[in-house]
């Protein structure tokens, strides 16, 4: 060996990936300095940073997310390639062409094991919070009406909500997330379905908002429509699958079928649950007196729901939001542990696990780092809903 | 109380239904039934031959009819072919056609025949239960105790030392799914790396014989898991029972602490965490998936997962009804057991 380099020893290991998160550090230094500098004036967010359970979750999430942002600059080798003598190797050793070590070990394959984990937070990061999202906004634009105007409508939404809550999500996750259901095309008429309701939240709280400046209110709506119909269309059309209604010039989102699985079967088992929590506050905030006093001033019930109640509505509901992260991000794990939806190939943290939990009493590293990384983000997000109750609850 | 029964009972038996109907909807999809025949008639065959497979089998009847047939309330199809050979769905292999029975489904007790392990279903799941059952009892048995321990010693004095140590515990419980304590666990207690090796990393050796050294691993994953959110549901309760006047009035009579907490303010305490216990079964049913994945039990959870794996229609389809009967078993049993033990409901 010309270039014989030292394994590391446990110190220089700790020292090199402290250093190598150097950005994310810097990030978040900046980040607590200027909030706790302006905290006063940031409402709830500045809050967060008068309990000490809050800015921990805070930061362990925060930690995350620069993470995913600098993943780039963090990885030290390539997600894909591998090394056959690197095969299980233990953390610190290095590479044979002397360009570098293998920080936390090699994988079964012979693959870096920090880097992939740096580069999982990514796909962890970009699918979690936006499925979350448009699970609050499907459960929202369907739980408002169920529970403002009650009814038949209330009836059969809450039926059919309590529906996919029986199903064993494990079950549903097996039936929908296979590659025969993704031929039939299935996932995408979903996406259809489930994605068209952002967009009808979206135009509902602007026509509601602006309705007595008709100029203003179209206009708004029509840049919405727009942006937002194409968005929704180039997300759920994909050239050579059943639903392909835009040419492929205008296609900008290349959501592989996959992965749009995953991403419409982890709102699917979430939105139900949003829209129970939004339907429960509905029904309680609608008796207060200033529901009543829209009512008197003969608002619209959209006006009421969007504008009087929403809001009203939001402590419990920003705080389920940051759980159900969380638990969307076991979900993703769950999906990856059982090989379903994303590649095998792929670097998440769920996947990673499953690939190394066959040799887990042999080589630890490959299935033991994805796990803690996981386990700190979902943490992280409940202490930070933990301190989010308690602030709310203050006022 | 009784027609508060009668219609969650209904609900139930509709909502069963339904979910079944999908279950079988999914399962038959065209390609699904594709890569049966496929096994079944050999990989190679046309798809011509593909259809006349699927028509010789009674795949290609209109979905409804098919479901009506496994649900057992349609009669099962009979097909007469050219040598007069008379086969049908209910007419087993070396059982006269005059003798067998004309509805053979679900209701009947016919869960149909699984492709991989080739047996009835109704055996496979029936074993496959009673090993689940076992580990579920275990989970049970430390589960329940250790988190209402946890949430009513935090609960008793918010804010305390105790309340907050116990607390982070319950948070930093629910954040750790199954998976990951699972491996953790593994690696700490089971592995060469740490050394202790305390325990097995299988459960393999459990199936024959069941010792604390190969089930006791996947019992405490599955219990970390839950213990958490039982115990902050019973805490929730406990402090606001704790805030209650009748608690302060007891207190200021001079009743000691540890009276209070035992003979006042458990039994009240105790209501909401029995609904989030009976609702947790169809999440311990998640867990006892991944556990029995991870550590290879071959129960319940590991035969859904091969069945739905291997394209085993028939098994998947018997596991899903037993999946969804626990699910709405369970809200029925917390939802008449609330206002049971509820006063204010059950009289109202």
């Amino acid at each position: 060996m010309e270039t014989a380099m030292e394994p590391l020893a446990w110190g220089a290991i700790l020292a090199t990936i402290l250093r190598l998160f150097l950005p994310v550090w810097i990030a978040l230094i900046a980040t607590f300095a200027l909030s706790i500098t302006f905290k006063r004036r940031l409402g709830l967010y500045g809050k967060l940073f008068d309990s000490t359970v809050g800015m921990i979750g805070f930061a362990f999430v925060m930690f995350w997310v620069f993470t995913a942002l600098f993943a780039p600059l963090i990885e030290t080798r390539d997600v894909l390639s591998q090394i056959a003598q690197m095969k299980n190797a233990l953390p610190g050793t290095p590479v044979p062409d002397g360009s570098g070590h293998y920080l936390l070990g090699g994988d079964n394959l012979g693959r870096d094991v920090f880097s992939r984990m740096v580069a999982g937070s990514r796909i962890v990061i970009q699918i979690a919070p936006m499925a979350t999202m448009f699970a609050f906004m499907v459960g929202v634009t369907l739980g408002l009406p169920a529970g403002y105007y009650g009814g038949l409508f209330d009836t059969g939404l809450s039926f059919l909500a309590n529906l996919v809550l029986a199903f064993p999500v494990i079950l549903l996750f097996y039936l929908l997330v296979t590659p025969e259901i993704v031929e039939t095309g299935l996932p995408q008429y979903l996406a259809v379905v489930l994605f068209v309701l952002p967009l009808l939240f979206l135009v509902l709280l602007v026509n509601s908002r602006y309705y007595v400046t008709p100029g203003f209110r179209n206009m708004v709506i029509a840049v919405i429509l727009v942006l937002g119909g194409w968005a929704y269309l180039s997300l759920v059309s994909e050239a050579d699958t059943k639903v392909s209604v835009l040419p492929q010039a205008l296609d900008f989102i290349h959501m592989p079928a996959n992965i749009l699985i995953v991403f419409v079967s982890v709102v699917f088992v979430n939105a139900p649950t949003v829209f129970r929590i939004v339907r429960g506050l509905v029904l309680d905030i609608k008796t207060r007196d200033y529901v009543s006093a829209a009512q008197t001033r003969g608002e619209r019930p959209w006006y009421i729901m969007l504008w009087e109640i929403l809001p009203n509505a939001r402590g419990p509901l920003i705080v389920d939001f940051c759980l159900r992260i969380g638990y969307t991000t076991i979900l993703l794990g769950t999906l990856g542990f059982f090989g379903l939806g994303l590649s095998p190939e792929s670097p998440d943290w769920g996947s990673t696990i499953n690939a190394g939990r066959k040799l887990l009493t042999i080589a630890p590293w490959p299935a033991l780092v994805p796990a803690i990384a996981l386990m700190s983000l979902v943490l992280g997000l409940n202490l930070l809903a933990d301190g989010l109750r308690e602030e709310s609850l203050k006022d | 109380m009784l027609k508060f029964l009668i219609r969650r009972l209904a609900a139930m038996i509709f909502t069963a239904f339904c979910i079944t109907f999908v279950v079988f909807y999914l399962t038959n999809l065209p390609p699904n039934l594709e890569k049966v025949a496929k096994s079944e008639a050999g990989s190679r065959i046309s798809d011509a031959e593909v259809q006349s497979w699927l028509e010789k089998n009674g795949h290609a009847q209109p979905l409804l009819k098919r479901y009506g047939e496994w649900l057992g309330v349609v009669p099962g199809w009979t097909r007469t072919d050219e040598s007069g050979m008379i086969t049908g769905r209910c007419i087993r292999p070396k059982i006269d056609p005059a003798e067998a029975p004309r509805f053979c489904g679900v209701l009947q007790g016919d869960w149909g025949f699984s492709t991989v392990f080739r047996d009835d279903v109704s055996k496979i799941i029936a074993t496959r239960l009673g090993l689940t059952g076992l580990l579920m009892f275990w989970v049970m048995m430390t589960m329940v105790p250790l988190s209402l321990m946890i949430g009513v010693l935090a609960g008793m004095r918010e804010g305390s030392k105790l309340d907050r140590s116990l607390s982070t515990f319950s948070i930093a419980s629910t954040a750790t799914p199954e998976y990951v304590s699972g491996v953790i666990l593994i690696v700490v207690f089971a592995s060469k790396l740490v050394g202790l090796q305390w325990f097995k990393g299988s459960a393999n050796s459990a199936m024959d014989g069941l010792t604390f050294e190969n089930f006791a691993l996947p019992v405490a994953t599955i219990v970390l898991y839950g213990t958490g959110y039982i115990a902050r549901m019973t805490r929730a309760s406990m402090t606001e029972v704790m805030t209650a006047q009748y608690i302060r009035t007891a207190r200021l009579k001079g009743v000691s602490f540890a009276n209070v907490v035992m003979k006042h303010a458990l039994r009240n305490a105790l209501i909401a965490p029995f609904t989030v216990i009976m609702l947790q079964f169809p999440w311990l049913l998640n867990g006892v998936v991944i556990v029995e994945t991870l550590f290879n039990y071959k129960g319940f959870g590991w035969t859904l997962v091969s069945a739905a794996g291997n394209n085993d229609i028939q098994l998947l389809l018997g596991c899903s009804v037993v999946a969804v009967l626990v699910v709405l078993v369970t809200q029925l049993i917390s939802d008449i057991g609330y206002v049971f033990l509820n006063p204010r409901i059950r009289i109202s």
